[in-house]
């Protein structure tokens, strides 16, 4: 589903490289934690899925697709098939919940109907069923993150990428973030997920994938967040 | 494409960026309306052109004295010029009863002329009156031939002044042109920045280029349309007062011609096309350069 050949990134700016000859393989419906210090390129890794960035060397092939080879106009399409969720939310604030999972769709030219057919649904999912006409401001953050997960994942894309998504959540909020999180990979849906967060790491024992400035140090399925530090 | 949304966020601009919308619509306003005051100028000036050089002949005025073989040699020289159209022969006798005429109304004029003190001369009709001064030279040294008079000089002057107003209306069209373009420019980049957060957005979950750029654009070509409504209207003020009650209420209509509605009609679907394109194509070049997939 996402495959990184020797990917080296340089940003113009910096002389070390955020992303190191990097290799990595991740399956069909795999749930992928990436670990590392602040700076060893996890968010780079996740921009180059995105095609946001461009990789200085190295191919990268996502849901089939080489991106070196993917012209900008279908950029678009691909992102249709990856959701994305961060550690700040990134809500409309002047725009209710339910107006806010809508314009995901609608930008991307859903008939109304199916708009509002499938928005109640993944309200529902997410656990906010009864608080579709509210504005961002009157939700917890961890609501606020359920919106956020439901924006990326109404239009069911084949994977769903999350920056560090309990990075302002209490870790009581995070768990049911978590578990959230836990369910749409379990649709069949590959989740990559960057953190810092240990507790959830060693307690899903998932795949983990460690980056140290921009190399692959460590990939370990059933992987814990790291070694004693 | 669901107009309605495109629509919607594009009202949602307009309002967020009013005063500077605002600009845009008064500087294309200015900036069309001096394109159009200049073309009119220019259809003002051919109009008078076509009018006066219909009647304007050289005058090949001959000597007193002038032999037979003389005249025959300067009308065949005239003859065989290119720029000639026509040549005719007024006698002194023509020429009296035309000066009879053109003065009727000053009959001590007419009194105190006598027959002959109207010299006889050939009248010269130019395919091109601009081509007068090679006319002048190939006849003004020849034996018989007293003076080569050009009607065509005296209204340069007038011209000029026509041309002076031309050149200041397109001067003034395209310094406050650039004007516009740069308001638009710095218009569409505050409502791209004001419309980041959604912009983001919409290139996160896939949103096509038309999505995210259609609005701004539309927003870009409706200040161009409103704009080029407003200069509609300065045009056709310009017409009334400058035109109607200016020009044709101090000079009347026998010694010239002016612009009618149909040449100011004329210029209005091209503006309109102006203001539109120019306003779209700057709002999406710029948008190019902000809103990056
Ligand atoms: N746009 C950019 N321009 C220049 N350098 C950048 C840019 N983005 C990231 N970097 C650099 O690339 C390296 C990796 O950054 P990245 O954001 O991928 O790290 P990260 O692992 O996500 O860190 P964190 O855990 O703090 O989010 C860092 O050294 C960072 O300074
Ligand atoms: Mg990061």
């Amino acid at each position: 589903m996402i495959r990184f050949q020797g990917v080296t990134k340089v940003y113009p700016t910096s002389a070390r490289p955020a992303l190191d000859d990097a290799s990595v393989e991740i399956e069909k419906g795999e749930f992928v934690f990436l670990v590392g210090q602040s700076g060893s390129g996890k968010s780079t890794f996740l921009r180059l899925v995105l095609k946001e960035e461009k990789p200085t060397r190295g191919q990268i092939w996502v849901a089939g697709k080489d991106l070196s080879r993917l012209s900008h106009w279908k950029v678009p399409a691909l992102r249709r098939q990856i959701g994305t969720v961060f550690q700040d939310f990134r809500l409309l604030p002047n725009k209710t919940v339910h107006e806010n999972v809508a314009f995901a769709l609608e930008v991307i030219g859903k008939p109304r109907h199916t708009v509002a057919k499938v928005v109640p649904e993944v309200l529902d999912l997410v656990g906010l069923a009864g608080k579709e006409d509210r504005m961002p401001d009157e939700l917890s953050g961890g609501e606020q993150q359920r919106v956020a997960i439901a924006r990326a994942f109404v239009n069911r894309p084949m994977i769903l990428i999350a920056d560090e998504p309990t990075g302002n959540l209490d870790p009581t909020t995070s768990v049911g973030i978590m578990r959230l999180l836990d369910r749409i990979n379990r649709t069949g849906t590959t989740v990559v997920m960057a953190t810092h967060d240990s507790h959830i790491v060693d307690s899903m024992r998932r795949r983990v994938i460690e980056l140290d400035q921009g190399h692959v140090t460590r990939d370990q399925s059933r992987g814990v967040y790291g070694y004693a530090r | 494409m669901r107009a309605r949304f495109v629509l919607s966020e594009m009202a949602i601009g307009l309002r967020r960026n009013l005063s500077m919308t605002v600009a845009v619509v008064l500087t294309v306003a200015i900036s069309l309306a001096g394109l159009g005051v200049a073309w009119l100028m220019r259809e003002q000036v051919n109009t008078m052109k076509d009018f006066w050089y219909g009647k304007i002949e050289v005058s090949v005025f001959l000597d007193k004295n002038v032999t037979q073989p003389q005249r025959l040699a300067i009308s065949d020289e005239l003859d065989n010029l290119p720029q000639v159209e026509h040549v005719f022969y007024e006698s002194k006798e023509q020429a009296y009863i035309r000066f009879k005429q053109q003065f009727a109304s000053e009959k001590a004029l007419v009194a105190n002329t006598s027959k002959d003190a109207l010299p006889e001369s050939y009248r010269v009709k130019l395919y091109d009156p601009k081509k007068y001064q090679i006319v002048a030279s190939a006849v003004e040294l020849m034996p018989g031939v007293d003076q080569v008079a050009d009607v065509n000089g005296a209204l340069k002057k007038v011209f000029r002044f026509f041309d002076g107003i031309q050149r200041a209306a397109l001067v003034v069209a395209i310094v406050v042109l650039i004007v516009a373009i740069l308001l638009i420019f710095n218009t569409v980049r505050l409502a791209a920045f004001s419309r980041r957060r959604e912009t983001g957005i919409m290139r996160l979950v896939g949103a096509s280029d038309l999505y995210i750029q259609g609005p701004f654009v539309l927003e870009g070509a409706l200040a161009g349309l409103v704009g080029s409504g407003l200069a509609l209207g300065l045009l056709a003020l310009f017409k009334i007062v400058l035109i109607d009650h200016g020009l044709q209420s101090a000079f009347g209509s026998n010694i010239t011609r002016y612009i009618g509605w149909d040449t100011v009609l004329y210029t209005f679907p091209w503006l309109t096309l102006l203001g539109v394109v120019i306003a779209a194509l700057i709002s999406a070049a710029t948008l190019q350069r902000y809103l990056r997939v």
